[in-house]
């Protein structure tokens, strides 16, 4: 098993270093410049190469990113000139709140779509599992950014049970039950497409399971119908239901960049969209990478739940 | 199952009455900023969003009079011009200290000068400074005494006055400066009367009230304790947060929405004309627009009021010529707009015997002033073919398109959108009028125009010391550019905010920036 991880982790390797290049000419090939973002119509070429020059945007492409790639290795990010601070800073702050998001969501739609799966198969064609085969037909197309503008409107600005936007309260609070406060809606909101996709992918791998065999001859044996469902069923399907949360991981916090938008939530995703417009190139490379490494990490932790739970596949 | 329901409701019932007040607390003023501040040093940032928190922070030699965009003296209490304009000699205001305590004097003047300017300075690498070429008129800088100060200039600059007022004139504490190096931005220390107290990355910027502003030579000590700013860069998220109590001013407020906070008894809307213009360059170079009568019809053929009206919802008003009627005193009041008169540009083109050809038209998806590029450039392009000329509209984000436009439109377009905000009456037609300031000897003049009387009074009024004397030629500057119709002239952008009703004495002011020295909110 350990040998295993470390194989895993050994693959990322290559993986950030492909990525790597492939953001910085990315970036460079999208039009615009830094030293243009900044001075706006005082854009004058004289004005931009004396920027440049000072932003040290003056080198060669190659040379730009061999220069970043040593100080990576010195754990040094570099400095992003939009914001004026180290990337590591600002990178690992704004990770951390995207973390909490995230997280709490991939949570929350893991809960909500595996136990909506359930009921859904286990009463299946009963009101039960048209009613949550509806919601998640709806759940599915829902655009986010749309649901949670909605949210806001309802709940923020007329009944005002909840804050529109932020991650703490601007005077005063700053504890846990704030931030449960603040994270509320948003985590709601960035939850409903991945709780549909879990929910509907649940109820067919409960639905072939119950069909098995095996489950007739436990209920054969006697059993309680809930021990057969969730202690012989359920745990099957599982098996075939987490990889499939640890894709919806990925998409989780890719969905995070309009919903920090919307939210105004202090994450990654609403810095990359910043970064990008303002064209600093060290801010989407850190940011980047530590998506990467983030989302290669939550599969790695999907296959070994996988395992833990299937003892086939701990070979 | 119904216990795990029961256990969501409750959760969600405790949740909900966790923090209902949705109301700010008095004399603190929360303000619904655009996006999150690049940095707190008034010679590094280029944007109004940083400029919102920095003209509060720091001040001037001079500043615009409120409400005007006059100079009048701040830091300074007087200053002489020489009669070649070259010399310009300050008294300082004794007994001023920054926020850290340390004196501001002739010495700390230098200092803020040569650090922007001089690459050798030793503070020269906690920039760049991207607008420091604002002052790259000065040669040099003496210090006479502790209270008297003198620059000295390479060539007379008339706009060297306002430039001083401008964020990248405001002085910075030297000690500080010295103390933080690169990290400055994010320690500032001036000598408004606001102070720094906080910066939260993407939270918040919180600056308090300074106690030991000195009253008797400038306003009173500001009325509020504190000012939070609060970086929500989604429009309907500001606006969710204005309506539900979050925030009590809220600045570049959509047009759509405007209407909605009209009605509402819980708020105020401001509305203020400002240095902007919003206009297209004409292409006088080559194809259509190298003749002035088809200049001149494409300003007939547009409907302005329409655009003005319809699209921007009121939030502009129709514009005359080159220079913005905020700088009250160098604008010409007899200018009268192009009416909208198809039939005479019709008659124009006619007479200029155009043969339809088809125009290149760019257009920017959005960026700083551009209000709504997109909207008003198809509306634009109805009106003209309406005419009978036929435009194609190429579209490019903002970054890419300052690259194209900048370079000049010859060989690409026959017509491009353009804003700019000055501070000036000079700024912009010396930077985008004048036969020396094409592309390529590194001006704004991306669409030709050369008109050597044009130069002249140009060149004359940057010379002058005498403001008399610079109105006049500024005023008939404006009469010719009208006439020669090297743009079509459409809109100045009324700059809006909304605020509470429980906000008091806010006042938004010509120069874009917002001064909350005096605004209060019991």
């Amino acid at each position: 098993m350990p040998a295993y991880i470390a194989k895993r982790l050994l693959a990322l390797i290559p993986v950030l270093f492909g990525l790597s290049v492939i953001v910085f000419l990315m970036m460079a090939l999208i039009p615009g410049d830094p030293a243009s973002a900044i001075l706006g119509s005082y854009a004058t070429p004289e004005n931009v190469a004396r920027l440049n020059r000072d932003l040290g945007l003056d080198r060669s492409l190659p040379e730009q990113y061999l220069i970043w790639l040593g100080n990576l290795f010195e754990g040094d990010l570099g400095r992003s000139y939009s914001l004026n601070r180290p990337v590591l800073d600002e990178v690992l702050e704004r990770f951390s709140a995207t973390l909490i998001l995230a997280g709490s969501a991939l949570l929350l739609c893991s809960l909500l779509g595996l136990l909506a799966g359930v009921v859904s198969a286990v009463r299946q064609y009963g009101w039960a599992d048209k009613l949550i085969t509806l919601l998640v037909l709806v759940g599915i197309s829902t655009p986010s950014f749309w649901l949670g503008l909605l949210l806001i409107l309802l709940f923020a600005v007329n009944s005002q049970w909840f804050p529109a936007s932020g991650m703490y309260a601007i005077y005063g609070g700053g504890d846990l039950a704030d931030l449960l406060h603040h994270l509320f809606l948003p985590m709601l909101t960035l939850s409903v497409v991945a709780t549909g996709v879990i929910a509907r992918l649940t109820r067919t791998a409960m639905l072939e399971v119950l069909r098995q065999d095996y489950i007739r001859t436990a209920r054969a044996k006697g059993l309680s119908e809930r021990r057969v469902i969730y202690h012989h069923a359920f745990r099957v399907a599982l098996v075939s239901v987490i990889p499939v949360i640890g894709i919806q991981a990925g998409f989780v916090m890719g969905g995070a960049v309009y919903i920090e938008t919307v939210f105004q939530w202090p994450g990654i995703g609403s810095m990359l969209v910043q970064a990008i417009s303002s064209r600093d190139l060290l801010l989407v490379q850190g940011g980047v990478l530590l998506v990467t490494v983030a989302y290669v990490l939550i599969n790695l932790l999907a296959d070994l739940a996988q395992s833990l739970i299937d003892p086939r596949l701990r070979r | 199952m119904r216990k795990l329901l029961a256990a969501i409701f409750a959760v969600l019932g405790m949740l909900s009455n966790a923090g209902v007040t949705a109301t700010t607390p008095p004399n603190v003023l929360v303000v619904g900023q655009i996006a999150e501040p690049k940095s707190l040093d008034p010679h590094a940032v280029t944007a109004l969003n940083d400029f919102r928190i920095i003209m509060n922070l720091y001040e001037g030699l001079v500043r615009y009079t409120p409400g005007t965009l006059e100079i009048e003296p701040l830091l300074a209490e007087s200053w002489v011009i020489s009669d070649d304009g070259l010399r310009y000699r300050f008294r300082l205001r004794p007994g001023v200290r920054f926020h850290d305590g340390t004196p501001f004097d002739a010495a700390a003047v230098k200092f803020n000068f040569q650090r922007m300017l001089e690459e050798a300075h030793p503070y020269h690498d906690t920039g760049p400074f991207p607008l420091a070429f604002f002052f790259s008129s000065i040669d040099r800088i003496d210090v006479v005494d502790s209270l008297t100060v003198e620059f000295v200039l390479t060539e007379p600059y008339a706009p060297f006055l306002s430039n001083l007022a401008y964020p990248t004139g405001l002085m910075v504490s030297p000690a500080a400066v010295k103390r933080y190096g690169k990290a400055f931005g994010r320690h500032p220390a001036g000598t408004g009367a606001f102070r720094f107290a906080e910066w939260q990355p993407n939270a918040k910027v919180v600056l308090v009230r300074n106690p030991d502003y000195r009253a008797e030579y400038r306003t009173d000590a500001a009325p509020l304790e504190a000012v939070i700013y609060r970086p929500i860069a989604d429009a309907n998220t500001r606006m969710a947060e204005m309506l539900s109590g979050g925030l009590d001013v809220m600045v570049e407020v959509p047009p759509d929405s405007l209407q909605r906070f009209r009605r509402d008894a819980r708020f105020t809307v401001h509305e203020q004309a400002g240095p902007h213009l919003w206009f297209l360059i004409l292409n006088t170079r080559q194809g259509p627009f190298a003749d002035k009568r088809i200049r001149q019809a494409a300003n007939y053929a547009v409907n302005k009021r329409a655009l003005v009206e319809n699209i921007l919802q009121g939030s502009a008003e129709i514009a005359a010529g080159p220079v913005p009627p905020a700088f009250a005193w160098a604008y010409e009041n007899s200018l009268v707009p192009y009416p909208y008169d198809p039939q005479k540009a019709q008659a124009l083109l006619d007479e200029a015997g155009y043969q339809g050809q088809e125009l290149t038209f760019y257009v920017t998806q959005g960026g700083s002033g551009m209000l709504d590029p997109v909207t008003m450039g198809t509306a634009i392009q109805a009106d003209l073919r309406a005419v009978g000329m036929p435009v194609r509209i190429e579209s490019y984000e903002w970054n890419s398109y300052l690259g194209r436009v900048n370079a000049g439109l010859e060989g690409k377009a026959d017509l491009a959108e353009m804003a700019w905000m000055t501070n000036d009456p000079d700024t912009l037609p010396y930077l985008t009028l004048r036969g020396a300031a094409f592309p390529e000897q590194g001006g704004f003049n991306s669409g030709y125009y050369a008109n050597p009387e044009v130069d002249r009074l140009l060149a004359r009024a940057r010379r002058s010391t005498d403001r008399a004397e610079r109105a006049r030629l500024y005023k008939q500057m404006q009469v010719i550019v009208q006439e020669d119709a090297p743009w079509l002239f459409v809109a100045h952008w009324k700059q809006n905010a909304v605020t509470s009703v429980r906000v008091k004495n806010f006042q938004l002011q010509p120069s874009f920036f917002l001064l909350l020295q005096r605004a209060a909110k019991p």
